[in-house]
């Protein structure tokens, strides 16, 4: 369990973190979702008692980071992939790790096998790709086998198949009745990995809810429907109240009625239908406008067409 | 690189009591020793020590000395020159053990395994003061013995049980570990390594070479505190200077005043900064 009480993080005139308060519950990955800059990283390093709120406090299990009395076997956090010692080996960098907590050294081969890393584990971590810190920061998460779980990014720098396997493995933690919290900037991975989501935008929180909920809050559902008659049906849709746009000459874009009012209306008035399905909006699209006001940096972008279209 | 298990075992309970301050210092016991720029810094503090003595005793030519030369001659701080100018080897390998953490962003992994900050780097201090005064101990032991061996007759030549002689040797070695170990206060307080081993060759060298840019009588009077000073008198058995300075021990003892300043006030500032 993370609870995070008003948490307020000020750099001179900036906030980088207004005035958070959220929980994060065990048993489930708990997406934490907002552009870059947004307070993300902040947030998780107050967590773990890396950087100190200017106001509020964040809670694990019941007690701040530095009351913890075996930090590594109650809480594994990856903040940066590449935060290894160049020269130093992947089995080194756990094995440091591990003594300070007493965890057998058995444990940091055992973790190693866990992410693939095996064959690696005397090498230079210097030589590693993005992909391989990834996957050692991942191992010293799970290094003390800790109820409480934080991950910053982790499938930054990672192939398809590693992406998979971070999903998985992010989701086999949390049935074990873990508390998993894992930030990303991509709303399309934490709608397939979290099962609760939180958003925060310029440090101040969006939305906080089950993943399910927020989908369905945020995407705009529609209902498409194809058929060789789309005149009669539109009229009638429309009657219903229905808002009903052309898609293309025999499919229609209906707002404001379920698929099943859609095929109900058609099968009344016997209008042959060959196509009826209900359609989301992309949750990229959703996240985005949620997020636009929030978002500290953005690039310009020039639209050519309507630069031109201003013109005329 | 396919995970060869999926799950990393069930939830384990916590066991008893804390972490403690041994598994820290066995924690950076490991970290010292696992990366390279320890060994290499480490042979360049031996290397430099012994060669340096080894070409001081054999560019002696007693025979071409004029009498003042002789009179000032000290066969022992002779052998322990080389110590001098390592303490500026041993004083990046302190800088390195804080400053390397900062660079790689280890210290954020180091803090959140053992989120005692005065315990992490007490952990440090005492092992690399541990290191630094075997190492120390053994390369002055080493130069002075080999510095002895071949300056050649009739230059006098010093043996341990001479007044003065011991202290000069096992005196210099314990030098060497208190300038490091002040080199990783500074490093803790500066957390880069440029600028940490910038600041500790100007506290050891470019000081020294202001303060001899100064009027004779305010020189001579702030000789006495500058940390190269006590280093020559700790190396010497004769007393080197024709104004007052501090005796070794009580040299040595404002030494470890200063290096224990600069580890106070690094930890303090590691306590409340954000890393």
């Amino acid at each position: 369990m993370i609870e995070v009480q008003q948490l307020t993080k000020r750099y001179g005139d900036r906030l980088a973190v207004d005035d958070l308060n959220f929980a994060v519950r065990p048993g489930v990955v708990t997406g934490f979702l907002g552009p870059n800059g947004s307070g993300k990283s902040t947030t998780m390093r107050m967590i773990m008692g890396l950087d100190a709120p200017t106001s509020g406090q964040a809670l694990i299990n019941g007690s701040t980071y530095d009351k913890l009395r075996w930090p590594l076997r109650e809480v594994g956090a990856l903040l940066e992939a590449k935060a290894i010692h160049p020269s130093r080996s992947a089995f080194n960098h756990l094995w440091m790790l591990a003594q300070t907590n007493d965890i057998p050294r058995a444990r940091v081969t055992e973790v190693l096998d866990l992410v693939g890393l095996h064959d690696v584990a005397h090498r230079r971590a210097g030589k590693f790709s993005l992909g391989m810190g990834q996957r050692l920061g991942i191992a010293a998460v799970l290094l003390g086998n800790p109820a409480v779980m934080l991950f910053d990014e982790p499938i930054n720098g990672l192939d398809p198949e590693g992406i998979r396997w971070v999903r998985t493995l992010l989701q086999g933690l949390a049935a074990d009745g873990r508390t998993v919290l894992v930030s990303s900037h991509m709303m399309s991975e934490m709608a397939l990995t979290a099962q609760d989501l939180i958003v925060i935008g310029r440090g101040k929180l969006i939305s906080a809810g089950p993943t399910s909920e927020f989908i369905r809050q945020n995407s705009e559902q529609s209902v498409r429907a194809s058929t060789p008659t789309p005149g009669p049906l539109r009229t009638a849709l429309v009657a219903a109240g229905a808002n009903v746009a052309e898609d293309s000459d025999d499919t229609l874009r209906i707002t404001g009625v379920t698929a099943a009012f859609v095929g109900d209306t058609a099968a009344e008035r016997h209008i042959t239908l060959h196509e009826l399905s209900t359609q989301l909006a992309s949750l990229e699209e959703a996240f985005m406008g949620l997020t636009a006001d929030s978002i500290e940096y953005r690039g310009i972008t020039t639209d050519p067409i309507t630069q031109e279209a201003g013109q005329r | 690189m396919t995970a060869v298990v999926d799950r990393p075992g069930r939830l384990a309970t916590i066991p008893r009591g804390h972490y403690r301050f041994r598994s820290v210092i066995r924690s950076e016991w490991t970290k010292m020793w696992s990366v390279r720029s320890t060994s290499l810094t480490l042979l360049g503090v031996a290397v430099v020590t012994i060669v340096l003595s080894i070409v001081g005793s054999a560019t002696t030519h007693w025979s071409t000395m004029s009498a003042s030369a002789r009179a000032a001659f000290d066969p022992t701080s002779q052998s322990l020159q080389g110590v001098i100018y390592s303490q500026l080897v041993i004083g990046v390998l302190g800088a390195l053990l804080i400053t390397s953490e900062h660079a790689t962003g280890t210290i954020r992994i180091s803090l959140a395994a053992a989120p005692s900050r005065g315990k992490v780097i007490a952990a440090k201090a005492l092992v690399f003061a541990v290191v630094a005064a075997v190492v120390g101990e053994i390369l002055s032991f080493a130069a002075f013995f080999a510095g002895q061996a071949l300056l050649r007759s009739p230059a006098p030549h010093a043996t341990l049980g001479q007044p003065e002689v011991l202290r000069a040797v096992a005196g210099s070695g314990i030098l060497l570990m208190v300038l490091g170990l002040l080199a990783l206060g500074l490093g803790t307080i500066i957390r880069h390594t440029a600028g940490t081993i910038t600041a500790y060759v100007i506290v050891l060298l470019v000081v020294p070479l202001a303060v001899a840019a100064l009027p004779q009588a305010t020189g001579n009077a702030i000789d006495k505190y500058l940390p190269a000073h006590m280093a020559d008198t700790m190396a010497s058995t004769l007393g080197i200077s024709d104004h007052p300075q501090f005796s070794a021990a009580i040299g040595l003892l404002v030494l470890a005043g200063y290096t224990a300043v600069a580890l106070g006030v690094g930890a303090a500032l590691l306590r409340h900064r954000d890393v």
